[in-house]
């Protein structure tokens, strides 16, 4: 059962082999078994998801049933849910019960899906390896002294370590991607837009994009179903007819055109990692594929501009957290200034406080036009080598990350190396592009290898499809770590 | 880039981070390696490129000027650290 895909779940809830309540049971008793060692969920509510569960069992027993009824989902805990402690891996959230559901929330909840709890992450999205949440690090289930990647780690560590069904993460510069790779899950991020962001703790608001985590790629393409759609609370959510990203699954390969960029594999990539994309490309050539050569000579620079923008947008995002309205509060303090000061130095975790100070400086008086503008600027460059590269290709691929899973505590005096760790991922943001991530084999230490697939605007159903095929022919995607 | 304590502290000061000497020494030193990672950005010619602030280039969507959203006050003042018969409370401003 807990190896079952999201279609075969929902058969056996429709066909009354399993109820959902039984099935979130089967959940909550794995996550009170390994979470203790896994740290995936922040927050688990027995009571709320069972009700949940009830509830979907009555819509099931009154046919009223659509594709996620009555399934257990993680949350990342970046969505407002509510009633539930929405904590985004900060001390300053610790106590914060959300008093309204996210978008993403709400469509869950339409669907007659189960929240089986909040997954640990970065604090605030901020990381790559889930190792700055206030409430400690998650493991990667397949080797415990590993990270499993991030920010969106508990996700990929709860659908690796069968915590859930499927889960929801967020990606900035990487953090379904990455994580999704270092725990061998796949994961997509959609076209910016796609996904609205109301009720998602915003980290930089022209880059963050939620989407699915997940044990396939056909859950994936069910998630997103549920997930997208118009939102007129979300500024920059797009006005576009609702799909169906399942739609060309089956599809076959014959005559797909996959550029590979001379970047993505120079100096910087390991072998192992090199090696397992390099089969998954001539694993793709046997299913019709052809491969040609291309350049994003402006990718190099797209860590620097992403540590521009992205503290940037998060120096005011992040100033709402004042102690005034929501949320933590120094207990002492002398004066106003005093109470603001000493509550965000005491609420914030070392990493938020830096991209703070980073984002702060670059939009300090005299710094906006050398910084902002500049990374901005750079940004649509980085866009254009994409748009000319989809002209000679449908898709693109490479590695999702330049290794498997580092150590715990390995990068963690090191910022700039913990940022390399997203080189690859970045510039899909900064274009606003979908990305996603599949497991295609392992590397050194037997540990999980990702194959990053980009599309072009709007290529998910695409891209999706090519996933698919890929999934049909080999077997990475169903492998279990150990003792799960 | 290097960075002097100084500007540390004015950065601190106004981004509402209390920060002491020791935190001040070791953010000098993580800013200054972050600041050269992004010093590779200012080689770059972009004379000409309008600066990109969504994939889309949508425009900002307008609505009607209507109430959209019910009065929560209760429920939003129930999670607030400190409040006082319907209003949040801070530290004396004004003397």
């Amino acid at each position: 059962m807990i190896n079952a895909t999201l279609k075969q779940l929902s058969a056996q809830l429709a066909g009354k082999k399993i109820s959902s309540v039984e099935l979130t049971q089967i959940y909550l008793d794995r996550i009170a078994a390994l979470n203790p060692a896994l740290n995936a969920y922040i927050t688990t509510n027995a009571e709320t998801s069972l009700a949940q569960a009830r509830a979907a069992d009555a819509l099931l027993a009154g046919g009223k049933a659509q594709a996620l009824t009555g399934i257990p989902i993680a949350q990342k805990d970046i969505f407002c849910a509510k009633g539930w402690r929405t904590t985004c891996g900060s001390k300053m959230l610790e106590n914060f019960i959300a008093p309204y559901d996210a978008h993403v929330i709400e469509q869950f909840n339409k669907a007659g899906a189960v929240n089986l709890g909040k997954t640990n992450m970065d604090e605030f999205a901020m990381g790559s390896s889930n190792e700055t949440s206030y409430f400690g690090p998650v493991r990667n289930p397949w080797d415990r002294n590993s990270v499993p990647g991030g920010s969106s780690g508990g996700a990929a560590c709860a659908v690796a370590a069968r915590l859930c069904a499927a889960a929801t993460g967020t990606d900035t510069g990487g953090s379904i991607r990455q994580p999704a790779a270092l725990c061998g899950i796949s994961g997509i991020k959609p076209t910016y837009g796609t996904v609205s962001r109301y009720g998602m703790i915003a980290f930089a608001s022209s880059l963050d994009q939620a989407g699915p985590m997940a044990r396939s790629v056909e859950d994936l393409a069910l998630m997103l179903n549920v997930m997208t759609g118009f939102d007129t609370r979300d500024s920059t959510s797009l006005q576009r007819d609702k799909e169906d990203y399942a739609r060309d699954l089956a599809k076959p390969l014959n005559g797909l055109r996959i550029g590979l960029p001379k970047e993505f594999f120079a100096e910087g990539l390991s072998n192992d990692v090199a090696q397992a994309v390099e089969a998954a490309i001539a694993e793709y050539k046997k299913l019709g594929a052809t491969v040609v050569d291309i350049s994003l000579p402006n990718s190099r620079l797209s860590v620097p501009v992403y540590y521009v923008l992205a503290p940037a947008e998060a120096s005011s995002n992040l100033s709402r957290f004042d102690g005034v309205r929501y949320g933590y509060r120094a207990p002492e303090y002398s004066d106003l200034t005093d109470m603001y000061e000493k509550t965000r130095a005491q609420g914030f975790g070392a990493e938020v406080k830096r991209r703070i100070m980073i984002g702060t400086y670059v939009l300090s008086h005299g710094y906006y036009d050398a910084y902002y503008l500049q990374a901005q600027k750079i940004r649509r460059l980085i866009a254009q080598d994409f748009t000319e590269a989809f002209k000679q290709c449908d898709v693109i691929m490479g590695p999702t990350s330049p290794s498997t899973a580092f150590n715990l505590g390995e990068k963690g005096d090191d910022p700039v190396q913990m940022y390399l760790s997203d080189i690859y991922t970045i510039a899909v943001n900064l274009a606003g592009l979908p990305g996603m991530s599949i497991p295609c084999g392992f590397g050194k230490n037997n540990m999980p290898v990702g194959l990053q697939i980009i599309g072009n605007y709007f290529a998910e159903a695409e891209m999706l499809n090519v996933a698919h095929q890929y999934q049909l022919a080999t077997d990475w995607h169903s492998r279990a770590p150990q003792e799960i | 880039m290097s960075l002097t304590d100084a500007d540390v502290r004015k950065v601190a000061r106004l981004a509402r981070l209390a920060m002491s000497e020791t935190e001040i020494e070791t953010a000098r030193a993580q800013l200054s390696g972050i600041f050269d990672l992004i010093a590779e950005m200012q080689a770059v010619d972009t004379k000409g490129i309008a600066p990109m602030s969504h994939a889309q280039d949508v425009s900002q969507r307008l609505r009607e000027d209507v109430a959209t959203e019910a009065n929560q006050r209760e429920l939003f003042q129930s999670i607030a650290p400190q409040v006082e018969a319907g209003l949040y409370l801070v530290p004396q401003v004004i003397e």
